[in-house]
């Protein structure tokens, strides 16, 4: 069974309909992603799963509750990190730990948390003297200390450097082999290919795909690129004439094929005949990227 | 530790690495009045005070001040603070009701302020040989109403300010006329008729009267008690109601 179902959700604001019709299921245990550009709706329909908006349409249950009418039940089942939101600035990491904690039924051992979050030498430090990737890592500390079975992260790596982001993606992957089902809200092409067991792609307030990264990339075409640099002039013909291939173009001294199927295989017996060699040759797979313009007719970061 | 103790506690930690919010809550009081009990001529009994000392009348005067400066000053601006920068936002995700958070506030501000009240009675006790008030629990009564009074004043404040800043800035207005009707300027007893019917139905005014009639051994009016009762539930119901999380 789902552990949050979401159907047809509408939000307004105003004249503005922030999300108009989205439904989807999470499963428990997974990492669902809610991919989409700045604007296109996913904060507001988390913030509606985590109860702090009333829907203008459509029904929420996590864990079988309903957000807006069992809010304090909720609770104590989802923990949230939000974006924009801060701690005091001179509280200390271990002070913040222990309050939060004493907010819930059945806390987790918050030093065993911090611990796992690698903020122990850090539990004397006040939250204005931490960094921005030390301040994502209590921030999920604090989504977790109330043993929430699901936990919501907004924009989690926003703002990080990369070392900082991808050890975040360790930690998430983390957490989901202790048993929290996460939904992850992201912008990141990178992040949610790489965590994600299922992704919603949204897109102006609607849903516009729902699938793995893997099918999601599927679903768009199968179309490879090969590039190479010929050790030897090579005429065009002989690589159109393959079927696999659909077109060849040259780029500065190199040429680009492509096509569907086996197309490397076509490709390198061609040039092994000819006794050509392909240097700097690389082969590129339709990325979630190109699958997002697909769906949604532009580039993610547009 | 339940979840208002702890919030109690930590409310109360994080005010004290407030250095300039402490010294205006809490030492400013003691201080003032150590100044004024160094002017020789507040020292001398007057005739128009029915033989009291203008030290004697100013004892409450500074106590009821110290509630008004940390209502308007300290918990208004904290509060708002908290707001604007997602503090409360963070929180509202947690089981913690908003009546705990408001309560936490409330508890921080009454037990550190019934602490300055302490050092006030003593420093003039020691000092100035201003007499300990005669009736207590009635002195206690009329501070704690008082006190209720105008933390929901500056809790009404904190809810209606959109920023931090401007809470700050709301809470100072507010404090000059308060405390000039509590008598910080011209004492209660020195005002003329219009003037102390006004300052009878302000908060502080009626809980100075409050302060001094127990400090000479009777117990509050009921006009002063209603008068306090009535802000503390018409601020406190508009500042729950108005209370946003961001």
């Amino acid at each position: 069974m789902a552990i949050i179902e979401v159907d047809s959700l509408v939000k307004r604001y105003g004249d503005h309909t922030a999300v108009n019709g989205v439904s989807f299921a999470v499963e428990p245990g997974e990492i669902f992603g809610i991919l989409g550009p700045n604007g296109a709706g996913k904060t507001t329909t988390v913030e509606c799963v985590e109860g702090l908006r009333t829907p203008d349409g459509g029904a929420i249950r996590v864990c079988g509750i309903d957000p807006r009418r069992d809010t304090g039940e909720l609770r104590q089942l989802l923990g949230a990190q939000l974006q924009e939101s801060e701690l005091p600035d001179k509280l200390k990491v271990g002070e913040a730990m222990e309050l939060y904690s004493s907010f819930y039924r059945k806390p987790a051992d918050w030093r065993e948390l911090v611990d796992t979050l690698n903020l122990t030498d850090k539990l004397d430090t006040q939250f204005r003297r931490l960094s921005g990737g030390q301040k994502q890592r209590l921030s999920i500390a604090l989504a977790l200390v109330g043993n929430p079975r699901v936990a919501v992260l907004d924009e989690l790596t926003t703002g990080l450097d990369p070392q900082a982001r991808r050890d975040a993606w360790d930690l998430i992957e983390g957490i989901r082999d202790r048993g929290v089902t996460i939904v992850l809200v992201t912008h990141f092409m990178e992040e949610a290919e790489r965590l994600c067991d299922r992704l919603a792609v949204i897109d102006a307030g609607r849903l516009v795909a729902l699938d793995s990264p893997a099918g999601l990339v599927a679903r768009v075409d199968d179309r490879q690129r090969i590039r190479f640099r010929p050790s030897a002039p090579l005429d065009h013909a002989v690589l159109a004439a393959l079927p696999e291939v659909t077109s060849v173009e040259r780029a500065g001294s190199q040429l680009v094929v492509t096509g569907t199927g086996n197309l490397l295989l076509a490709v390198t017996t061609v040039l092994a005949r000819n006794q050509v060699t392909a240097a700097d040759l690389r082969v590129e797979q339709t990325s979630l990227d190109d699958a997002f313009v697909a769906l949604t007719g532009r580039p993610i970061d547009a | 530790m339940s979840a208002l103790a702890r919030l109690t506690a930590t409310e109360t930690k994080l005010f004290f690495r407030e250095p300039m919010i402490v010294f205006f809550a809490l030492g400013f009081p003691p201080i003032l009045l150590v100044i004024l009990g160094t002017i020789p001529a507040f020292r001398e009994p007057d005739e128009t005070l029915g033989g009291l000392r203008a030290i004697d009348l100013y004892a409450p005067i500074i106590v009821a001040m110290g509630v008004a400066l940390f209502a308007l000053n300290a918990l208004c601006q904290l509060f708002a603070t908290y707001r604007e920068k997602g503090v409360l936002r963070r929180m509202r995700t947690t089981p913690v009701k908003p009546r705990v958070m408001l309560g936490a506030q409330l508890l921080m501000a009454t037990i550190l302020s019934v602490a300055t009240m302490l050092v006030v009675l003593a420093v003039g006790r020691l000092a100035f040989d201003v007499r300990l008030p005669r009736q207590l629990p009635a002195y206690l009564l009329g501070y704690v109403l008082a006190a209720l009074a105008m933390f929901a004043i500056g809790l009404l404040v904190a809810s209606l300010a959109p920023t931090g800043k401007s809470a700050g800035a709301i809470g100072t207005l507010l404090f000059f006329p308060v405390v000039f009707f509590a008598g910080l300027w011209v004492p209660r007893d020195s005002m003329n008729d219009v003037l102390r019917t006004i300052s009878d139905f302000t908060p502080l005014g009626a809980g100075v009267q409050s302060l001094q009639d127990a400090a000479a051994g009777h117990w509050p009016q009921l006009l002063h008690v209603a008068v306090m009762l009535g802000w503390t539930i018409v601020a406190g119901g508009l500042a729950a109601r108005h209370f946003r999380w961001e």
